[in-house]
């Protein structure tokens, strides 16, 4: 897995490409925990390059989106292809994140 | 530690140090191996991927405790329609029926605890062995019977 960060009027965009799971989640959570003690607030992560997530992948989103609230932030994701939306289903993670069918939406309503 | 003792009718036996790291890379090698999840690509590359992955997962974090002098037996056979996957820790154990619904309002903002949620969702059998050291992941190859997940064969 690698991931490119960029910044939109005040939204830090994360784009990750390739699994996110057990093995490297740590990479994600890292990288977004520096930018949020740097001051970003706004986070979209965008999965468009990414075949599938485990429970682990999962449980960073939920780690990394509580603390971003905790600081007045927002986390939101893209792109979840049809393997990803299931499992977002399944878990019902889907009525805890605001999904975006791509990153321009995600970053456009923010 | 418990010997590892493979079934010799198994189609696939591979046995893996505890290395988180090195889920991805068996996994896929299960994959590429694997005649059956070629023919139904589509979906076991959702149902059996994913519940494949958590099993390793859960047997190498919660099972062997990320003790990298213990292993992981993984062992996958086709017969029959069906695929089996059995895996296989050295630790000691637990009781799956303790495991909260990790989609309880109380519980979906918690980090952890998906894992066998993921494989009892999007597999036709899981069952463990009286220790709890041992899952067995069976899929149906011949019909719908696991949560499909919008994806075809």
């Amino acid at each position: 897995m690698s991931f490119q960060v960029s910044k939109h009027d005040g939204v830090t965009l994360v784009e990750v490409e390739g699994q996110l799971i057990v093995g490297n989640r740590q990479e994600l959570k890292q990288q977004v925990l520096e930018q949020l003690e740097g001051g970003d607030r706004k986070f979209v992560i965008d999965f468009a390059e990414t075949g599938y997530i485990d429970s682990s992948g999962l449980g960073v989103l939920v780690s990394l989106s509580k603390k971003i609230r905790e600081q007045g932030g927002e986390l939101r994701l893209s792109s979840l292809n049809e393997d990803l939306r299931t499992l977002f289903e399944l878990t019902k993670l889907d009525t805890l994140f605001r999904i975006s069918d791509d990153k321009a939406q995600a970053l456009e309503g923010f | 530690m418990t010997p590892m003792r493979p079934d010799m009718d198994s189609d696939l036996v591979l046995e893996l140090p505890t290395d988180i790291r090195s889920i991805e890379g068996a996994v896929d090698y299960v994959m590429s191996r694997c005649q059956a999840c070629t023919e139904h690509a589509r979906r076991l590359n959702l149902n059996f991927r994913v519940g494949l992955t958590e099993a390793l997962a859960n047997a190498m974090l919660y099972g062997n405790g990320r003790d990298p002098s213990k292993h992981v037996l993984v062992e996958v056979v086709v017969r029959g329609g069906m695929l089996r996957a059995t895996i296989r820790d050295q630790g000691v154990g637990f009781d799956p029926t303790r495991v909260p619904d990790p989609t309880l309002p109380e519980n979906i903002t918690r980090p952890c605890g998906r894992g066998l949620f993921l494989m009892r969702s999007l597999l036709d059998e899981v069952s463990f062995n009286d220790l709890g050291n041992e899952v067995t992941l069976v899929l149906r190859l011949d019909s719908g019977g696991a949560f499909e997940g919008g994806a075809q064969a």
